[in-house]
């Protein structure tokens, strides 16, 4: 990183920046946060800066102990942006160590070991919310319903300070399952799935964000205001997200005609959990997935592939983050592969023969 | 016409307006005019005047003659002369800094204007009709006439291609795509009908029934132009092709106009095609009906530094510091210089470079024109990759050029890389990835001369071991003729000692 001047042409530019990028993504996301925050109240609120205030500390760290400069790189956008994906995928009122353990391994594990921004092969928000996932199981599935900020019910900042923070007030009576833990749990018993409570009204309540889940689980309309915003920028490109809802859509699609009993509709499956936020703002993080659009259509329906194997067969209700981090690992090797055709030579890459020039005369 | 899609390039502001609406100005006489020997692609010129020594305008003062290529390699015989801009008085010859970024010092005559501007004897006017096409290609040899457009490959040795190459079209590059630039666009709409005339002779020279004139949409004027010059021309036409970078580079004008793409490694003569530049057409029309050489060519002075932008008729080794006193100076301390266009451009600092055959635009760009950003890390985002015309992977060839993997660069593609800078253009981390191709291709050719130095090395060792081995035998024949003559005096004189012994006794 450098303003060295350049001593070679363009001496122009297009408007395009790091942070600016980074912001107009955190624009996007804006409208579906706020909505959670609002849900979710104030608890939801304190633990969304702890994680990004923690990510801002662990960036800074890493850059002083990698010997690189501490402010340009903190303030791209890169480590809030990071942080801010992380308060997504946790439960809302996850205890303050979950969020500075989340940023931690998000920003020291996820980016700075392998080198900083641009060099990591899974994505950071994705790696610490497994990583969690599977080190404290109760703590990030502990969902509950929605105590809208200012609601009677809802805790006060004092008292969302004390569960944050000292894991304070019972608030058992407030869990709920999310609807894809209740058909889980109703596959494990050999149960119809119909008897899950949301399914009979899913669609419109999941669009709207009143199911119980993680932050970034909650207003599917509010993400795909976002991730349109996005795509009409030209930040995103369209072929994750669509390769992936494409994907997702026609096995989940195929697997609910053929038993409606064990695998719930199409709809469920795009709509539920994280597959919304993760197609238009976890896939499609530049730095791990692949670079050219045709590579980007592979990673997106492996993504939605693998998500409909992991939530129908595995034993964890939720799928998107384990499936991103799969393919992430595929991604070196679809850009391997996929590459495209340099003018003037054929696909394998032989300069074009003469028989064009046949074509030419004539 | 149909045409057909190029993938890749950029759209960038194109500022054209700052002078697309100034007609082509003369400019006083400068004080001095520095002259490069070399201004073209190939073997430099040798100067052919004396200090001291007058000569008029159109004289001949460097070339490089038959025996000067004796010594390059047979396949690239390839130079240009030059001649005096105006008449006056030669005052140096010696190396001095090169308008080039690497300010390299090169041989450069020195020329003081005595204000006459009287023109010397000149070759007679050709009439095109009646002559024969190698007589108009020597006349556009002596005239030291090189591509316009930039690349200043001598057009005489370009239309050697008619020789071995069957060629059906000429296509007359009139897609002036760099942003600013705007001669090329004046020069059409101010002279179409010799830019056409030299069109007619290029026709007649190299047999060709079919000549596409190639014009980006948005000149609505000098497509005009054109199309009135063209009149009832055969085979001729105007043809628009959309305003897009860089739809001016040879190879995708060429996959616009005619769907095929010029085979990696070949010339546009492999698919029958041969490209000129409307300014090279304009240059031929004044050498062969005026008998004049290239000494001038029109210029665009913009950018947002520049106090009153405009497009001059130049004389060639004008400098670049009385170019812009001629344009009333900087508006603001200009945050980047460059000969050529944003996109391409070699940058400069000093204002007392010469004004060359192939200097179609000097500009003065502010800081906001020009927007430094900070150079980042990669982040993968992929916005080089559809902006590349060439269909390469930049972020890719950057990594590895960056690494000096030149090899696997060149596997991937290096030498594909036409240096158009579009990737550069969109890189949000702005990573000077032109600077890195550039830095690749030296050392691609620095690889290749190394193979071929190393092939005449061991050619010279081989012959000089032969040599050695040969002396050794020589010498050891020698030595052993050298013993047996010893052995055979020894013999001799033993056998005289025993006859002498056999006396006495």
């Amino acid at each position: 990183m450098s303003r060295a001047k350049t001593i070679s042409a363009p001496f122009t530019h297009a408007i395009t920046s790091v942070p600016r990028t980074m912001l107009l993504v955190m624009l996007a996301l804006a409208p579906a946060t706020a909505f959670s925050l609002y849900q979710f109240g104030w608890p939801a609120i304190i633990l969304f800066f702890i994680i990004i205030g923690s990510s801002l500390l662990f960036e800074a760290l890493s850059l002083l102990i990698a010997r690189k400069p501490v402010t340009p790189f903190l303030l791209d956008g890169s480590a809030v942006l990071t942080g801010w994906l992380v308060a997504m995928a946790l439960p809302p009122w996850a205890p303050w160590w979950i969020g500075v353990l989340g940023g931690f391994i998000a920003i020291v594990f996820g980016k700075h070991i392998y080198g900083g921004l641009g060099q990591n092969i899974f994505n950071p928000a994705m790696v610490a919310r497994i990583a969690l996932l599977i080190s404290f199981p109760l703590e990030m599935t502990f969902f509950m319903q929605p105590q809208p900020l200012f609601a009677q019910q809802s805790p006060n900042f004092l008292q969302a300070m004390d569960i944050i923070f000292m894991g304070g007030i019972n608030i058992d009576a407030l869990t709920s399952a999310s609807t894809l833990t209740q058909i889980k749990v109703l596959q494990f018993d050999g149960q119809s799935i119909e008897a899950a409570t949301g399914l009979v009204s899913y669609l419109p309540t999941a669009m709207l964000g009143v199911l119980p889940g993680s932050m970034g689980e909650m207003s599917v309309l509010s993400l795909i205001v976002g991730g349109v915003f996005l795509l009409a920028l030209r930040i995103i490109s369209w072929h994750t997200p669509v390769a992936m809802f494409a994907s997702m859509a026609l096995i989940a699609g195929i697997a609910h005609f053929f038993n409606p009993a064990f695998h719930p509709g199409m709809w469920t499956h795009l709509f539920s959990g994280g597959f919304v936020l993760g197609a238009f703002f976890i896939a499609t993080d530049y730095v791990t997935q692949p670079v050219s659009n045709s590579g980007r259509l592979i990673f997106g329906a492996g993504v939605g592939a693998l998500t409909f194997v992991i939530r129908a067969y595995s034993i964890f209700p939720e799928g998107v983050g384990f499936a991103i981090l799969l393919m992430n690992a595929m991604t070196p090797l679809i850009d391997h592969y996929i590459k495209p055709r340099i003018f003037g030579r054929s696909k394998s890459g032989e300069p074009l023969a003469s028989e064009q020039l046949e074509r030419g005369r004539q | 016409m149909k045409l057909f899609e190029i993938k890749g390039g950029v759209l960038p502001k194109d500022h054209k307006e700052l002078s697309a609406n100034k007609a082509i100005q003369e400019v006083p006489m400068p004080l001095e005019l520095s002259l490069p020997m070399h201004q073209h692609i190939g073997i430099a010129a040798k100067p052919m005047v004396q200090v001291g020594e007058r000569v008029t305008k159109g004289q001949l003062i460097g070339l490089c003659a038959t025996q000067c290529l004796e010594g390059s390699a047979s396949n690239n015989r390839i130079t240009a002369p030059v001649h005096a801009p105006t008449s006056g008085r030669i005052s140096n010859i010696a190396m001095q800094r090169s308008p080039h970024p690497s300010g390299l010092p090169e041989m450069m005559v020195t020329l003081q204007p005595d204000g006459a501007d009287r023109w010397g004897a000149l070759p007679r006017a050709l009439d095109p009709a009646s002559s024969s096409a190698s007589e108009l290609v020597e006349r556009i040899q002596q005239s030291g006439i090189v591509g316009m457009g930039g690349a200043m490959f001598p057009t005489a040795a370009k239309l050697e291609a008619r020789k071995y190459s069957d060629l059906h079209s000429l296509i007359i590059n009139g897609a002036e795509c760099e942003p600013y630039l705007t001669a090329d666009d004046r020069l059409m709409r101010e002279q179409a009908q010799k830019i056409v005339d030299g069109i007619v002779i290029l026709q007649h020279i190299l047999n060709v029934p079919n000549v596409i004139i190639a014009i980006e949409d948005r000149r609505v004027h000098a497509v005009d132009a054109m199309r009135t010059a063209i009149g009832a021309h055969k085979g001729m036409s105007v043809v628009l092709v959309p305003t897009r970078y860089p739809m001016g580079s040879e190879k995708h004008l060429i996959k616009a106009l005619t769907g095929q793409e010029v085979p990696s490694g070949s010339l546009p003569s492999s698919l029958g095609l041969i490209v000129n530049n409307v300014g090279t057409a304009y240059a031929i029309h004044e050498a062969v009906r005026l008998g004049q050489p290239l000494i001038s060519r029109i210029v665009t002075v913009s950018g947002g530094a520049i106090k009153n932008p405009g497009n001059y008729h130049v004389l060639l080794g004008t400098k670049v510091s009385h170019l812009v006193e001629t344009c009333g100076g900087f508006s603001q301390q200009p945050e980047q210089m460059m000969i050529g266009g944003p996109m391409m451009g070699l940058p400069f600092s000093d204002l007392e470079v010469p004004i060359t055959k192939g200097t179609n635009g000097i500009l003065a760009l502010t800081k906001s024109e020009v927007k430094p950003g900070t150079h980042r890390p990669c982040i993968r985002c992929g916005a080089c990759i559809p902006a590349c015309p060439s269909g390469l992977e930049p972020q890719d060839l950057f990594v590895l050029v960056r690494n000096e993997k030149i090899e696997p660069a060149i596997d991937a593609g290096l030498a594909d890389c036409i240096l158009c800078g579009a990737c550069s253009y969109v890189c949000p981390s702005h990573i000077p990835l032109v600077q890195f191709f550039n830095y690749g291709k030296g050392q691609a050719l620095e690889m290749r001369n190394e193979v071929v130095r190393a092939a005449r090395l061991k050619q010279l060792s081989d012959e000089r071991s032969v040599r050695v081995e040969e002396k050794a035998r020589q010498k050891k024949a020698k030595q052993e003729a050298r013993k047996k003559a010893i052995a055979a005096r020894k013999k001799a004189q033993e056998q005289e000692r025993a006859q002498a012994g056999e006396v006495k006794a």
